[in-house]
């Protein structure tokens, strides 16, 4: 038969198509993996500009202003824009493989998911064109956003909600796709922990991003519709923002770190060549993370006086999270601990991440205890510590994993020799940028400052602060020379690339077709693969159902559509304040298309297709040879 | 994964077994809504009958307890044991509760309006 023919040269424009309306979680994860790195390196790239303006004191190379705009467009790309979207690339691609899925649970949502965080994330960059960006701090205080003039603050509530209920609709979806999609046998204590740490990571996302909506709102309808929520002048009251920012923002940083932990203990086992040193504690520790994650918002507002039995309180509770943040800690030492080590690229990530995350988790500890919070914020030691918990867990945790899952995600393995290069060069320019800093806040420099005096001791540690940070540009421009180097590469075509996969992905051997497992995999304990090569199976699964007709979901360029709409329904409401009259009409029409698509969606039954099995079996010996998958 | 989708035809017992479930079903349904109903109606009467506030609040709050547990498990099917993940869905809204909670004391304790 004629459709049995697999087709596999497309032209530029068929794969841009295939690109815009995909809804495969791999293509997703890719698309997120690259809008994750360029949002990075344009954040990167502000930070370098910082530092550059706080290399010498009194240097007039960005002015005050501007400096205010690179800081808080730094640090809001690089939470929401850049680390957010990297980990969501490992988490599609690698998730539905690891629970033995042929796809998420909602591809339909997966797809317009990435579509709202993309256009969110170019709606908050526009801002640089047009008037000037946000310039009130990631934080947005509403005591500073409410008075900043221009329309930078707009961007920034607008961006983050558009790419916020995107971030949202993709939590949901791997919640339920990980309670719902797990292959057989797959039970919740068989799951490997990067995906436990994605469901859990999911479920903070879930409770934590209605707050941040909420807060948002307020704050849209505030400055562009006169409403008080946050001006104590009309009854408002400036600190609703900042519980409703941090209720968010704690769980934030732990929607962010649990993944990288994940990703850490998926790396450290294959490398230890060992077994997860106490799995049931990791789960454990990662729903105790979860949770306690909840109950600490107010540490970062210590110094807005709550009072000293709230300010008690919040103190103890931060400081108990240590303990499940030192179970699993301790978890990977004693994994590397007696194991044959093979210190490969990810795994030389994940050595550098163990100290350089306990050292932040330390000073953690230290700015929990409200006294000495009231020495230490708002100075440069509260960013000496959380670069070292964001750079030191989640960036090492994101490096170390790309070098660790490309074989998986594009079937080429990135450079070795390159890769140990540009982690020393990008791990020592780490220390060297953030480490003094801790000394330069006990010295008493303040936080978001554009520059400072000379000759109060600063001056030195700012040099080499800044020296570090070109370090680590360095280190990130060799990474992307490594990503383009091994594009040009010869494919693998192998399963378990490291050699020593235990978990399910390294099962499947890449490139990955389409529809995954062309049989849903039966799952006989935890670590799959690994058990099956054991017992010297060479296919790396047994199978829980014949070969038969797969049911797979159609592409839509609906999601994109839909995304749009809610873009330029933001532009309307930007400059509503203005008094321009397009504005009600340009909200109507975005939103309208918006509420069109969802229409159109929900009208029109798409139930998909099937791929019959002779198709199967044909896609398998085009990617594989005679004799498929085996 | 789906293929082989069968279709099957009630048998006369079935169906009656069903018609019965769902009597049954139905009448739980309309007896929880009156209470509900009676709950709300007696929280109107503590107000309206002007008791001491340090009676009123509890007596409102608890009122307001029991009235999301039935919401909860009547009205949303909680109570439906048999239903796929129900124990994943109980866990979830409760771990909801459980975090919320605080957010609602921090905001009547703490902050000054
Ligand atoms: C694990 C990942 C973590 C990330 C990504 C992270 C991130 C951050 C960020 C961005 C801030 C700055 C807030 C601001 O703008 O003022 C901050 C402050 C703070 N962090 Fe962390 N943090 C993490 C872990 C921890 C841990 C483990 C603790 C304590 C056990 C902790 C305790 C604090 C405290 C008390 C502050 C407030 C300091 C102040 O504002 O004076 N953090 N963190
Ligand atoms: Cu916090």
């Amino acid at each position: 038969m004629s459709s049995v023919a697999v087709s596999n040269k497309k032209g530029f424009g068929a794969t841009l198509w295939d690109y815009l309306t995909t809804v495969d979680h791999k293509k997703l994860g890719v698309m997120y993996l690259f809008a994750g790195t360029l949002f990075f390196a344009i954040a990167g790239f502000e930070a370098l500009l910082m530092r550059i303006q706080l290399m010498i004191p009194n240097n007039d190379f960005v002015s005050a202003g501007t400096f205010n705009e690179l800081l808080t467009m730094h640090g809001t790309t690089m939470l929401f824009l850049a680390a957010t979207p990297l980990l969501f690339g490992f988490m599609n691609a690698i998730v539905p493989l690891q629970i033995g899925a042929r796809d998420v649970a909602f591809p339909f949502l997966n797809s317009l998911g990435f579509w709202l965080f993309f256009l969110g994330a170019i709606f908050l960059h526009l801002s640089f064109f047009l008037g000037g960006a946000p310039d009130a701090g990631w934080t947005n205080y509403a005591s500073l956003a409410l008075y900043s003039p221009g329309h930078g603050i707009d961007f920034y509530v607008l961006g983050l909600q558009i790419s916020g209920a995107g971030t949202l609709i993709s939590g949901i979806n791997f919640i339920v796709t990980i309670i719902t999609m797990r292959a057989p046998g797959m039970t919740f204590m068989r799951m490997p922990l990067f995906t436990w740490t994605t469901l859990i990571s999911s479920t903070l996302i879930l409770f934590a991003f209605p707050p941040l909506t909420v807060g948002l709102f307020f704050m849209l309808v505030d400055r562009m519709f006169g409403a008080n929520f946050f001006d104590h002048t009309m009854g408002g009251n400036t600190i609703i923002w900042e519980h409703l920012f941090w209720i968010f923002g704690h769980p934030e940083v732990y929607i962010l770190v649990l993944p990288a932990f994940g990703l850490f203990s998926e790396i450290i086992p294959v490398f230890a060549r060992k077994r997860l040193f106490g799995y049931s504690s990791m789960v454990f520790a990662t729903i105790l993370i979860g949770f306690l994650g909840f109950m600490v918002w107010a540490h970062h507002m210590f110094t807005t006086g709550l009072g000293a039995t709230a300010n008690a309180i919040f103190a103890v509770a931060t400081m108990a999270i240590a303990v499940p943040t030192g179970m699993k800690v301790f978890n990977w030492i004693m994994t590397i601990w007696g194991g044959s080590v093979k210190v490969t690229v990810p795994m030389l990530y994940a050595l550098g991440f163990i100290p350089s995350f306990v050292a932040g988790g330390v000073t953690g500890v230290m700015q929990a205890a409200a006294p000495l919070d009231y020495q230490l914020h708002d100075s440069y030691f509260i960013v000496a510590h959380f670069h070292y918990v964001i750079v030191g867990g989640i960036v090492t945790a994101i490096f170390g994993s790309m070098h660790f899952y490309w074989p998986i995600m594009f079937n080429r393995a990135l450079n070795e020799k390159l890769g140990v290069l540009t982690f020393w060069i990008f791990f020592i320019g780490f220390h060297l940028t953030f480490f003094l800093q801790h000394f330069l806040g006990l010295m008493g420099m303040p936080r978001r400052v554009f520059t400072f005096q000379a000759d109060q001791g600063w001056d030195l540690f700012n040099f080499i602060s800044s020296i570090g940070a070109i370090m680590m540009a360095i280190g990130v421009v060799l990474l992307v020379i490594n990503i383009i180097i091994t594009a040009k590469s010869k494919p693998l075509n192998c399963r378990d690339y490291w050699g020593d996969g235990r978990s399910l992905e390294w099962a499947i051997k890449t490139p990955v077709p389409f529809y995954n497992f062309k049989q849903t995999p039966l799952i006989r304990g935890f670590d799959p693969y690994w058990l099956e090569k054991h017992d010297g199976n060479k296919e790396g699964m047994i199978y829980a159902e014949p070969l038969g007709d797969i049911h797979m979901p159609n592409n839509s360029i609906l999601p994109l559509v839909m995304s749009i709409g809610t873009f330029i329904a933001a532009f309307g409401a930007l400059y509503h304040p203005d008094g321009v009259a397009w504005s009600i009409p340009v909200i109507i029409i975005g939103l309208g298309i918006t509420v069109a698509s969802m229409i159109l969606r929900s009208v029109k039954d798409d139930l998909g297709y099937h791929v019959h099995v002779e198709e199967v079996i044909a896609t398998e010996e085009h990617l594989y040879g005679k004799g498929g998958n085996k | 994964m789906g293929h082989d989708t069968h279709v099957q035809a009630k048998s006369k017992k079935q169906f009656e077994y069903d018609r019965h479930h769902n009597a049954m079903h139905m009448r739980k349904q309309v007896i929880n809504f009156a209470i509900m109903i009676f709950l709300t109606f007696v929280a109107f009467a503590v107000v309206v009958a002007d008791f001491s506030p340090y009676f009123i609040k509890p007596v409102i709050l608890l009122l307001a307890g029991i009235q999301v547990v039935l919401q909860l498990y009547s009205f949303m099917h909680m109570d439906d044991k048999k239903a796929s993940h129900m124990g994943v869905i109980a866990t979830f809204v409760w771990s909801g509760v459980l975090i919320i909670f605080p957010v609602f004391l921090t905001f009547v304790t703490i902050i000054w309006w």
